[in-house]
């Protein structure tokens, strides 16, 4: 194992990692602002990728990869928007169980909705041109698009950042997740807060899965799996924390490149593993609150 | 952070119906009826269909200890329903080739693994708990996943046989054919149903109730509220290994499939469906459910955008699940001919 071997590797985590903080991210926000779990995150991302695979069949003169990468989150947070306003918020005022149970439907009725529209067999779709080179890492070639993607979660996350610490927005987003019973008792429209969380929460999922389209094949089962990495990554953090995702996504990534090849069958229990260890030894996370 | 606790799982001051409108001869009426069915529909897809309804009911009666008794929502109890299934069908495959024995493997390997991993996942409340049982039961689902030499990996077991039952040694019965294994199923179900019921109404269900309501309350009269949780746990996790040390023998052939996340999914959908609020609501969740899914398998492989689409309309217009619905709408009609 070379030092070039390793490096390559080290990127491929990364890679991962990048696009499992766009989708914990946003599972993360949704927990610590609207205190729900949506089991139709994942939903979001494969919708993504599915919809990156019909602009690809469109061509759209070979532009199809930029016009998906800026209109495809920007159409699936406007769905989310809508079903936050016409499902989610009814349910507000009663028990969380029914919006876990809500979010439950909606993930089969997505699983299903994207059967129908795109049928049952694997998707795939071409490197983007611009993108598909590779650079070169001692002997070993490492795809452009890895790196693009190893690109764009940082700065999606600065943006994220910014938007979080710097903008009007981002103090009533966090202003809601210390509490939203005040937050509204000061007159700020509450509900479209949350609006705009579980828009934006859709939108970066869909950025991931728009991203991953080119590298793996597309299947309605993937949100489901994906959903269930992303749910790790934020137990690993700490629910709410934007900072625990990220790191809990960079810890994750990485064991799924190098656990690969230590047991290439067992790289997922590596990642439980960790999982239960850190539940064990800090059952909020490794930067959850300590209260719940 | 908002708090799952406070809202969620605080079901208000409802006291949990033990029974439906004169529960008890509704259920012995269910009952009468589950017995003669075989004899009026020599169906025997629908047979089949009726003994999942039956394992399955089972299960969510078992998940409704844990939410609706004492207040615990799991995430993760489809690895109960795996853990039994692979269980039985071990023991009965390599150890002793008795349905006996593969249901007594599936009840003590459940409860076993609810122990050691109640431990940790019983500190938690609210929707942490509802996180670790999820993460718990896809680890465990991993493990089948990958463990092949022992689980069959992804493939699975199969040939799973359902071995003729002595009793006492004077007679030997088969249950290896369709209506044989319904009654089979039905009578240890009825069993295991009426034990959990016994349990439920028991000082030690009283306890769980309370510790639903006002766990702190429950700590200060000096119960250690740990150790009913845990308690509870377990026997949740020991019925729904029963469950699938039965359903392993129906089906003939197990996979992972078993004890993915979204079968667990499934299970806290039907329980809360039915209503958690009565005993036998989960039941009547799974049947519907089930009943459903079947239905519309019948016209469209697209089942889950119409039963996901039912839930959605079911949530946001029948918060008290399909009993709690009816029991409303009848309780309003015998107030409108009272007056």
């Amino acid at each position: 194992m070379d030092i070039a071997f390793v490096a390559a590797q080290f990127l491929n985590g990364l890679a991962i990692a990048m696009i499992l903080i766009l989708i914990a991210s946003g599972l993360t926000l949704l927990l610590g602002v609207l205190g729900i779990l949506n089991f139709a995150h994942g939903g979001f991302y494969m919708l993504g990728a599915f919809m990156m695979f019909s602009l690809g069949q469109w061509g759209l003169g070979g532009m199809w990869f930029w016009v998906g990468l800026i209109t495809i989150p920007l159409a699936l947070a406007l769905v989310a928007a809508v079903v936050e306003i016409c499902l989610l918020r009814p349910l507000y005022h009663r028990e969380r169980l029914y919006t876990l149970l809500l979010t439950f439907g909606l993930a089969m009725v997505f699983d299903d909705l994207a059967l129908l529209i795109w049928g049952r067999d694997f998707k795939t779709v071409p490197v983007p041109e611009l993108l598909s080179g590779a650079v070169s890492i001692g002997n070993y070639g490492f795809p452009l698009h890895f790196i693009f993607i190893i690109v764009v979660g940082p700065v999606v996350c600065a943006l994220l950042w910014y938007l979080l610490y710097r903008t009007p927005f981002g103090k009533l987003i966090r202003a809601a997740s210390t509490d939203t019973e005040m937050l509204g008792a000061l007159g700020v429209n509450v509900n479209l807060v949350f609006t705009g969380v579980f828009a934006l929460s859709a939108a970066l999922a869909g950025l991931a899965g728009l991203l991953v389209a080119p590298i793996r094949s597309i299947v309605p089962g993937m949100g489901l799996e994906i959903f269930i990495e992303s749910f790790i990554v934020v137990v690993i953090g700490g629910m709410g924390s934007l900072g625990g995702a990220i790191i809990g996504a960079l810890l994750i990534g990485q064991i799924k490149a190098f656990g690969i090849l230590a047991l290439p069958n067992f790289a997922m229990i590596f990642i439980y593993l960790v999982l239960l260890a850190v539940l064990i030894v800090k059952p909020r996370g490794l930067f959850g609150e300590k209260t719940v | 952070m908002k708090k799952l606790s406070d809202a969620a799982v605080s079901y208000g001051s409802r006291p949990i119906a033990t029974s439906l409108v004169n529960g008890k001869t509704l259920t012995l009426a269910g009952f009468a009826a589950a017995i003669a069915y075989p004899l009026l529909d020599g169906n025997l897809y629908n047979l089949q269909l009726f003994t999942e309804i039956i394992i399955i009911s089972l299960l969510a009666l078992s998940l409704n200890i844990l939410i609706g008794y004492t207040g615990l929502v799991s995430l993760g109890h489809a690895a109960f329903l795996g853990i039994g299934a692979y269980a039985s069908t071990l023991a009965m495959q390599h150890v002793y080739p008795s349905i006996w024995a593969g249901l007594t493997a599936s009840v003590l390997s459940a409860g076993i693994v609810a122990l050691a991993i109640g431990v940790f996942c019983i500190r938690l409340s609210g929707l942490y708990f509802a996180m670790i049982t999820l993460a718990f039961s896809q680890a465990f689902y991993t493990i089948a996943f990958y463990w092949d030499s022992v689980t069959g990996g992804d493939d699975g077991l199969i040939g799973i046989p359902r071995p003729d039952i002595s009793l006492f040694g004077l007679t030997e019965i088969s249950i290896d054919g369709f209506v044989g294994y319904y009654y089979f199923t039905l009578v240890i179900v009825a069993l295991a149903a009426y034990l959990m019921w016994r349990i439920l109404n028991s000082p030690f269900g009283a306890i769980l109730k309370a510790i639903r309501e006002n766990p702190e309350r429950v700590e200060f009269l000096g119960l250690p509220v740990y150790r009913y949780k845990l308690a509870a746990f377990i026997i949740s996790a020991a019925f729904g290994g029963l469950a699938g040390g039965l359903f392993a023998p129906f089906q003939g052939f197990i996979s992972p499939e078993l004890l993915y996340w979204t079968k667990s999914g499934e299970t806290v959908l039907m329980t809360i469906l039915g209503g958690i609020h009565s005993f036998l609501g989960p039941a009547v969740g799974a049947t519907v459910l089930i009943f459903l899914r079947d239905t519309v398998l019948n016209y469209t492989e697209y089942w889950k955008i119409i039963v996901g689409s039912i839930l959605i309309l079911c949530v946001l217009f029948a918060p008290g699940g399909i009993v709690g619905f009816i029991t409303a709408r009848l309780s309003e009609i015998f107030k409108g001919a009272s007056k």
